[in-house]
């Protein structure tokens, strides 16, 4: 399809305004489309999308009767809110936390599909219990050091330690 | 090692050899990953950045990769010197200018980079010339294994490797190619290669990210999705459907050119040639531009004979570069001009910063003189 304005290049900006009940169709090529100042973008910045996407969450959750909101990570302090603006994630286990509110969304970004296929870790980390426990210990020491309760803080940091070398692998 | 052992070099990457390196100029495979037990990079203290730099740093020089590595602290370099690292694609401009305790592992060749506190706490990438994508897929996954034989990645069976961003999620793999389109770009028809990218879910950049594409006619071209599609099957696809699909769009536009325009295949090129051998100041995008002429002319003659009054001319030019003496003008020098004279390899090459009025003059030069023998 030829576009509409100089009748040369290929149309390749396809617009559809309905305005009043009246349908109006218009076919352009990029230069016209822009000289038009009809701005496109033709790689929109994945946080941009992710935000977009987001944004039609709220209807979502109250589809599915459930709501995220309000929620924040036990480990990490995460909430939805700052996901939104951020549009990354604040530890792993938010992925278990927010997952109804996240799932719509993923499925989204990966055309559909909502299980891993593919490489698996020659050790996939079995104790959960030791992972949550390290993000909480690790939280621990953050408001230990910001309350400059530096007692504390070395006695949480001797911990994570002894965490970490007794499941060392070498 | 220093930067400047670099900034005067080309990389492997980039030295115009590997399979269809006519089209194909360059393969890469990105992995991300994330350590368990540690919250992502958004929502950690400098404190826990800085446990996770050094973890990942020790691991990662410990390894035996097959080349010299050498690490730099990303947030304490001089900002010339973090240019550098994006201009050759060792480091994203994100690792470059982003915030807290973060480093690169760099391999001496260039063909392997980690960068620690990115976006995510691992960023692994392989580089390697021309269509080699598998190459680098087999590379990095043995990278990857060495890695975990040390530290736990986070990691769930249901949704993969877990990372900061749920885009990323799954095998968190991202390969790519970096495709030299110039024909379709001239005969107007690069339009069918950004819909057949849409078409089959990739991502389209320019050569340092969105809108520098027009400039150099280097589009990078990635997989967008990461769940649910195994690694292998990300690189087989690029491999057997989309790489041979856009080559021969190049292709069948190269010859277009020569069978139905030539005139306008020796109008680019000449006008190419006369510009860089005579300009005395000239920008990097206008460098990027005519350089990326010349490169067609010269694949066209090296891979489909191609011998235009224009195409003639420029293939009569002797190589200037030491090495490469008194030969015809290679890719490999057409390449080297093109990332010697991207700003900061221009000034970190001269000793001390530059405005741009003293860049254009200095990058026109060199151009001049490996252009007029």
């Amino acid at each position: 399809m030829q576009c509409q304005i100089c009748n040369k290049n290929e149309a390749t900006i396809h617009l559809t305004e309905i305005a009043d009940g009246v349908r109006t169709e218009m076919h352009l090529c990029e230069l016209c489309a822009h000289e038009q100042g009809i701005a496109i973008k033709t790689n929109i910045p994945i946080n941009e999308l992710l935000s977009s996407l987001l944004a039609v969450q709220p209807a979502d959750d109250q589809l599915s009767g459930h709501s995220d909101k309000g929620l924040s990570c036990p480990h990490c302090g995460f909430t939805l809110d700052q996901f939104r603006k951020e549009a990354l994630l604040g530890c792993p286990y938010d992925y278990e936390v927010f997952e109804k509110s996240l799932l719509p969304l993923i499925e989204k970004a990966h055309n559909g599909k909502t299980t891993h296929c593919g490489k698996f870790p020659s050790r996939v980390p079995q104790d959960a219990r030791k992972q949550v426990e390290l993000l909480n210990l690790r939280q621990q020491l953050e408001t230990a050091v910001q309350s400059e309760d530096y007692e504390l803080a070395a006695k949480i940091r001797d911990k994570i330690s002894a965490i970490e070398k007794r499941d060392a692998v070498c | 090692m220093k930067l400047t052992d670099l900034s005067n070099n080309i990389n492997e990457w980039f030295n115009g050899s590997g399979p269809l390196a006519d089209i194909v100029v360059s393969s890469r495979i990105r992995l991300a990953r994330n350590l368990a037990g540690h919250k992502f990079l958004s929502r950690c203290s400098n404190a826990e950045k800085f446990d996770i730099l050094r973890k990942l740093k020790e691991v990662l020089m410990s390894l035996d990769l097959g080349d010299k590595v050498f690490y730099i602290s990303v947030d304490k370099a001089p900002s010339l010197d973090r240019h550098l690292l994006v201009e050759r694609h060792l480091i994203s401009r994100n690792h470059a200018f982003g915030k807290g305790p973060r480093g690169a592992v760099i391999a001496q060749r260039e063909s392997f980079t980690a960068m620690i506190n990115e976006e995510d706490h691992l960023r692994l990438q392989v580089l390697k010339a021309g269509c080699q994508l598998s190459q680098c897929a087999s590379q990095i996954n043995h990278i990857d294994d060495m890695i975990e034989q040390k530290l736990e990645f986070a990691f769930s069976p249901r949704y993969g490797y877990l990372t900061a961003c749920p885009t990323n999620l799954g095998t968190a793999i991202r390969a790519s190619v970096m495709l030299h389109l110039p024909a379709l770009k001239i005969t107007g028809q690069i339009e069918k290669f950004f819909n057949a990218a849409r078409d089959m879910n990739l991502a389209v950049r320019g050569l340092f990210g969105e809108g520098t594409e027009a400039a150099s006619d280097l589009y990078q071209l990635s997989n967008q999705v990461t769940l649910g599609v195994s690694e292998s099957a990300v690189v087989t696809e690029f491999e057997s459907t989309i790489i041979p699909e856009i080559v021969e769009y190049e292709k069948a536009a190269r010859n277009q050119l020569l069978s139905k325009q030539p005139d306008l295949l020796d109008d680019k090129i000449s006008r190419a040639m006369a510009l860089l051998q005579n300009a005395r100041l000239i920008s990097s995008q206008e460098a990027l531009f005519l350089l990326s002429h010349l490169r067609l002319g010269i694949n066209m003659h090296k891979n489909m004979g191609a011998s235009t009054p224009a195409i003639k001319r420029l293939c009569s030019l002797r190589d200037s570069r030491e090495t490469q003496k008194d030969s015809e003008l290679s890719i490999a020098t057409i390449n080297w001009l093109f990332m010697l004279t991207l700003p900061a390899h221009l000034q970190l090459n001269y000793g001390k910063p530059l405005d741009p009025t003293h860049r254009d003059a200095l990058r026109a030069q060199i151009i001049r003189s490996a252009l007029n023998g």
